[in-house]
């Protein structure tokens, strides 16, 4: 005889269950909390500000609606004639963005996979050594790097120290202030970023593959092309997406390195906060580059569960 | 014959990678040797001095950005390695429950924004609270450091957790301990270095932090990032250079036991 009064043995677990699902709710709140009011829910007001009419001395005029940030992102409003155009201004920083940050990650790849290719193929107690040091300027504060550059590409610096030193040149070449002293910078910057992906999938390769192909008469190049690389595919899209995203979002190495010319969405994103006094331009140009950053992670996670899938 | 055929050798690989250390070492290097010059050049060595670092020691505004930005390093990295112990003991070891994806997309998210958009949303909002309060103390700072150092702090410690079963756990509550003893003494001391490493990791990345700093920072407010930052875009003395060789330093010493503490969990 069973009391009907009595729950039932699934109905405990049940609760236990629950009870066990509540106390882990508790437990996470106070990291949710501070991280929906210290990140998440200021991204949201960030939404909203870029669809106010800006203010008479920045800030915005609260609740009027209005679409100017976003269509000042791209467009813009001659000044005597009021007829419409091109904003040239934010279109060559665009492109000057995008530019510097695919070169950025081409040539960290390129410099980055054969670094990392090297560790991997250390004898096992050293690789962490080798690691390490590539650990240390990757956690050296960004500005003590970006000032480490600074000093090396400067006129009076060791690079044109040198070459004038050598009778190669008898005028400094400029570098500072360009495009070329950013894009040193910021490979130097994120190098790092790249070689530890690599690393981590490069740590992998089953070498009897390699092998195999040897065994089958394969050159080099061709092991390289057919062999290791598709096996370190996934660790090339991570470093790619881990070096493109800061990339794009680059502002201290841009702002020391670059000047006031050589500007980056970044530094973009910052003037309408600061003299330019167009706060929903600044929050439009903000979630314009969210939206890429989303996107390129999104095909970073795409391509990781297709390879996972194959491979794995 | 020269050497033997390798198969793991690629040719030219091995010359990069020594290059591209040669290229990561060769700047800071440069940098460093500079901190001990005695004249006042950044690139004429004019013989060795430990003058700069005495000039900055003595710099009362090094000194008070050096405070500003070890006590909001300090807060930071204490609160969101409590909050985050708590979330990842709340988020492991357990069977998938509603709620579950979410969370772990909500606590790494200040990873995935780019600083510069978290920047001026904090900016937005803490320009509105500062107005309505009246409080422009650094209480924002630890607020937005704390804020993205727990996703850092998360890491290390939802991986410890990973690798630790609940059979102790178990044996100890059929010894009728409570709850919290089972927790005090043996979920704690078998996941301290966990805690260890994510406390020193997001007291790094708070204590190198510049953009969002610069962004929500109140007037006057300096962290030693942003002070060198504002230093940086005028002309510059060994000065910096000596700042930067002891906060080089600072980071070395916290990697290198960061290091060694992950070493030897595996």
């Amino acid at each position: 005889m069973t009391d009907p009064s009595a729950p039932s043995a699934q109905r405990v677990i049940d609760e236990a269950r629950a009870r066990d699902v509540r106390s882990r709710w508790l437990l996470s709140a106070p990291a949710l909390a501070i991280i929906f009011f210290a990140a998440i829910g200021p991204l949201f007001v960030v939404l909203i500000y870029s669809f106010m009419q800006k203010g008479d001395y920045g800030d915005v005029k609260p609740w009027t609606f209005s679409t100017d940030g976003w269509f000042n992102v791209l467009f813009e409003r001659d000044l005597f004639d009021d007829t419409l155009g091109l904003a040239w201004a934010n279109l060559v920083i665009f492109w000057r963005s995008v530019k510097l940050s695919v070169i950025t990650t081409v040539v960290t790849l390129l410099l980055g996979f054969p670094t990392a290719y090297f560790i991997s193929t250390r004898p096992e107690h050293r690789r962490d050594l080798w690691l390490f040091l590539i650990t240390i300027p990757f956690w050296t504060n960004l500005l003590i790097r970006t000032f480490a550059i600074q000093e090396v590409v400067r006129n009076e610096g060791i690079v044109n120290s040198a070459l004038i030193g050598l009778g190669l040149i008898h005028e400094p070449i400029q570098i500072m202030f360009t495009d070329t002293a950013i894009l040193l910078g910021m490979v130097y910057v994120y190098l790092p970023l790249m070689v530890l992906p690599l690393y981590a999938s490069m740590e992998k390769i089953d070498f009897r593959l390699v092998e195999a192909g040897y065994d089958l008469y394969a050159t080099r190049f061709a092991v390289l092309r057919r062999i290791i690389i598709p096996l370190v595919k996934p660790g090339i899209v991570a470093g790619s997406i881990l070096v493109f995203i800061p990339s794009l979002g680059a502002y201290v190495t841009p702002k020391l390195l670059g000047g006031g010319k050589n500007m980056m969405l970044g530094n973009l994103i910052e003037l309408q906060f600061g003299q330019g006094r167009n706060w929903p331009l600044g929050s439009a140009l903000s979630i314009f580059l969210m939206i890429i950053v989303m996107a390129a992670l999104l095909v970073y996670v795409r391509n990781a569960s297709d390879s996972g899938g194959r491979h794995g | 014959m020269a050497e033997p055929f390798s198969i793991r050798r690629q040719p030219g690989f091995t010359t990069i990678a020594i290059l591209c250390f040669a290229l990561l070492y060769l700047p800071i290097a440069t940098l460093v040797f500079y901190a001990f010059n005695a004249g006042i050049s950044v690139a004429v060595w004019e013989g060795f001095s430990l003058r700069w670092f005495q000039e900055a020691m003595a710099n009362e505004r090094v000194q008070e950005a050096a405070w500003h930005s070890f006590i909001i390093a300090t807060v930071a990295a204490l609160v969101s390695t409590i909050v985050a112990t708590m979330a990842a003991l709340a988020t492991t070891r357990t069977d998938p429950y509603p709620g579950l994806t979410f969370k772990y997309a909500f606590i790494n998210q200040p990873l995935m924004v780019p600083e510069i958009v978290t920047a001026v949303a904090l900016l937005i909002v803490f320009s509105r609270v500062k107005m309505w309060t009246g409080y422009t103390g650094l209480g924002y700072l630890m607020a937005a450091h704390t804020g993205f150092c727990i996703p850092f702090a998360y890491l290390p410690i939802r991986a410890r957790l990973e690798n630790m079963d609940l059979t102790l756990e178990r044996a100890a509550a059929d010894l009728y301990a409570t709850p919290w003893a089972t927790f005090r003494r043996v979920t704690l001391p078998l996941l301290w270095p966990g805690i260890l490493a994510g406390m020193m990791l997001a007291f790094v990345i708070s204590l190198d932090d510049v953009v969002i700093t610069e962004f929500v920072k109140s007037a006057g407010q300096e962290t030693l990032p942003t002070y060198m930052l504002g230093q940086l875009k005028r002309a510059v003395t060994p000065e910096m250079n000596a700042i930067s060789t002891v906060f080089l330093l600072l980071s070395v010493v916290i990697v290198t036991v960061f290091f060694f503490i992950n070493r030897k969990k595996t």
